[in-house]
């Protein structure tokens, strides 16, 4: 088992023919992903990396029996590109371009609500469960097949925190990049929810960071719902107020969304805490003997 | 991105916010020019910054003729002004805005943000306009108020008029207030923005309403269809670093720190600054060189951080994923070398092919000092900056 994706995770590429699109997929066919399709408004009928390529996410789906789709479509397109996959009918929608508008996330937000598609991201890495099925733009082969959780706010610390957990040997059921933006799909406590109800895996990493709430509801979560170890991270620190560090979420206003404020709120939830990104894997290795 | 008040203003009018009468200022003598087309006796001079503190920083001037505006005006433009959000190091003031003075019955504070937790668009009140908000939440909280829009279904009168109550209006200026909530949220949608910010709003004792002073953010991802606000961009407003960094496509945040570090991707950026600072270091700057950390971006990259004073050793923290390390490597040894760094680089290389890229780093003539491990990495640079 595992979450969100696996073996018989039947994906479609929206923004197939684009250079991002194109070098992405690439990578995932290799790792193995069953890429059965994608769609370029404009060339339906064309064949991109020996797949078809279609108009509309209706006729891909229709076609091809998709139940995923990974979306690089620029960012002035991306909410358009969301909706689209939604109404399709297609469940697991991961998005990883970035630098989409907050108004446009909005709108997208409040039409998922009725829908039942899921989505992860935008601006992430995506979803990736090892052995069987690589949705993104993650280093595949720092990745091992194990009983090890990750969900994360960000790109690289989601690397950082699988590449300890291969390191030592405890291997990962799935990650999930569910992004830096302040207005997004998935958040932890849905993924840590999916975690918990998942036989595969033993133990959960969770990677937040400085704004918002979020960590603080997920500390409520697995207060109130877990029973499976969690070590948590949560970056930025010394990061000052009323910067944007990066991420367009990453800010810290009027004094909430502290990574103190998230660390304490944690360790009162019973989760293990580290304060160095180097011992997220180490720590995990300690609970679970 | 920011706009200066006067701008704000503008923009405000458009949708029926009443500001008051105003104008902008580029010298005295276009100063006297506004005061005299205003009319009246009194006059309000303020310092056109991005910085809001502005009237404790001596950056707002009451003037009872035109020669007191002049002289305002002349004092201040070509000056700088150092607020409590500025730090030490203050903003060029080029412009200079000047209005008629508002007679004034009470100050009430109102805003207009993104409210991440709800994903509504949310706005704040609270009758205790004209001082710091952040204090009236901690010390009463109950002084305050919000209230979300569905985005479907949009602004509705009855949310202003239970703001406009509890802020103690009367109803006729609840009636004006229900006009002022609508022309901000359809202002805040149509505009992209991410902040609105009136404080504070006043009720005069003409029995009107008057946006003082008006703070307006725009979402940087939104200005593709905004040409107009993206050319209202003042630079010499910006840390003039971190908007070299912004042309080269990086994200540098200046810090006070002595170590420099330069990262790829945000949260592990941010990973390493604290990292640098639990093993007793102060990080120098926040620094994202993206993806790719190609030999281009890390030669601008050690250019920002090296121009920064007192960085004493830096860190170069790179989790190779799909780009190779050796090629990182490469990348960081011919940058090094034309920018003629002068200080340690500690560099630590994960991911693909770490141990050439680790190899090549130790084998180059430059003098790279290559870490083990994330951990290493941050006790050798902090080692390196203590001397």
């Amino acid at each position: 088992m595992s979450i969100l994706v696996n073996k018989d995770t039947k994906l479609i590429v929206q923004g197939f023919t684009g250079s991002q699109g194109t070098f992405h997929s690439e990578q995932c066919i290799a790792y193995g992903t069953n890429i059965v399709g994608g769609v370029t408004p404009g060339r339906g009928g064309e064949t991109h990396l020996d797949r078809p390529v279609f108009n509309t996410c209706g006729d891909a789906v229709r076609e091809t029996g998709a139940n995923a789709t990974m979306i690089y479509v620029p960012a002035p397109f991306a909410a358009d590109a969301i909706l689209e996959a939604a109404d399709a009918g297609i469940k697991t929608i991961i998005c990883i371009t970035e630098h989409i508008p907050v108004m446009d996330m909005l709108r997208v937000r409040a039409a998922l609500d009725d829908s039942d598609s899921v989505l992860i991201g935008p601006n992430c890495p995506g979803v990736i469960t090892p052995g069987e099925c690589k949705i993104g733009i993650m280093p595949a082969h720092i990745h091992q097949e194990g009983k090890i959780g990750i969900v994360s706010r960000s790109g690289t610390l989601t690397y950082e925190a699988v590449f300890q957990t291969t390191h030592n040997g405890l291997g990962q059921s799935t990650c999930v990049g569910i992004g830096g933006d302040p207005i997004h799909g998935l958040d932890f406590t849905d993924v840590l929810e999916m975690f918990e109800n998942d036989p595969q895996t033993a133990g959960v990493v969770m990677v937040g960071e400085i704004g918002g709430t979020a960590e603080e509801e997920a500390a409520e979560y697995i207060k109130a719902h877990m029973k499976k170890p969690v070590v948590a991270y949560i970056a930025g620190v010394t990061a000052p107020p009323g910067k944007r560090m990066g991420h367009a979420g990453a800010i810290i206003s009027g004094g909430k969304g502290t990574a103190d404020d998230k660390f304490e709120a944690l360790e009162a939830a019973g989760v293990a805490t580290v304060r160095s990104t180097a011992e997220i894997g180490s720590k995990m290795e300690e609970i679970l003997g | 991105m920011n706009v200066h008040e006067y701008q704000a203003k503008e923009i405000f009018a458009r949708y029926g916010v009443p500001a008051g009468e105003g104008k902008v200022a580029r010298s005295a003598d276009e100063a006297v020019e506004v005061a005299k087309s205003l009319g009246g006796e009194r006059w309000v001079v303020k310092a056109q910054v991005h910085a809001g503190g502005r009237g404790k920083a001596g950056g707002v001037k009451l003037c009872d003729s035109v020669d007191d505006v002049r002289q305002a005006a002349s004092d201040l433009i070509g000056g700088e002004l150092k607020t409590q959000q500025t730090g030490d190091t203050g903003l060029p003031i080029h412009a200079v805005y000047v209005e008629k003075p508002a007679d004034i019955e009470s100050e009430l504070y109102l805003s207009v943000l993104v409210d991440r937790a709800t994903r509504r668009v949310t706005f704040i009140a609270s009758p205790e306009g004209g001082v710091d908000i952040e204090e009236v939440a901690d010390k009463t909280p109950e002084r305050i108020t919000q209230v979300a829009i569905h985005p479907a279904a949009g602004f509705q009168a009855y949310q202003a008029r239970e703001i406009g109550f509890f802020l103690g209006l009367d109803k006729k200026q609840v009636g004006e207030f229900v006009k002022v909530m609508k022309g901000l949220y359809e202002m805040f949608v149509e505009c992209d923005a991410s902040l609105v910010e009136i404080n504070p709003l006043v009720t005069t004792k003409q029995g009107g309403l008057i946006a003082l002073d008006g703070k307006l953010n725009f979402d940087d991802n939104a200005l593709f269809r905004h040409k107009e606000f993206a050319d209202m961009r003042d630079m010499t407003q910006e840390n003039e670093r971190e908007a070299k960094a912004a042309e080269h496509d990086l994200n540098y945040i200046q810090l006070d720190g002595n170590i420099g570090c330069m990262v790829n991707g945000a949260g592990l950026a941010m990973g390493t600054m604290d990292l640098v600072k639990l093993h007793g270091g102060e990080p120098a700057n926040f620094l994202d060189v993206g993806g790719g950390a190609t030999t281009e971006r890390v030669t601008e990259a050690f250019k920002l951080i090296t121009a920064g004073e007192g960085v004493k050793a830096i860190l170069v923290n790179i989790f190779g994923g799909i780009v190779r390390c050796d090629l990182i490597a490469e990348g960081i040894i011919t940058a090094a070398k034309d920018v003629g760094i002068e200080v340690p680089v500690v560099v630590r290389l994960e991911g693909t092919n770490a141990e050439a890229g680790r190899k090549l780093l130790d084998e180059s003539d430059f003098d790279l000092i290559a870490a083990q491990d994330l951990t290493d990495a941050a006790k050798k640079v902090v080692a390196e900056a203590r001397g």
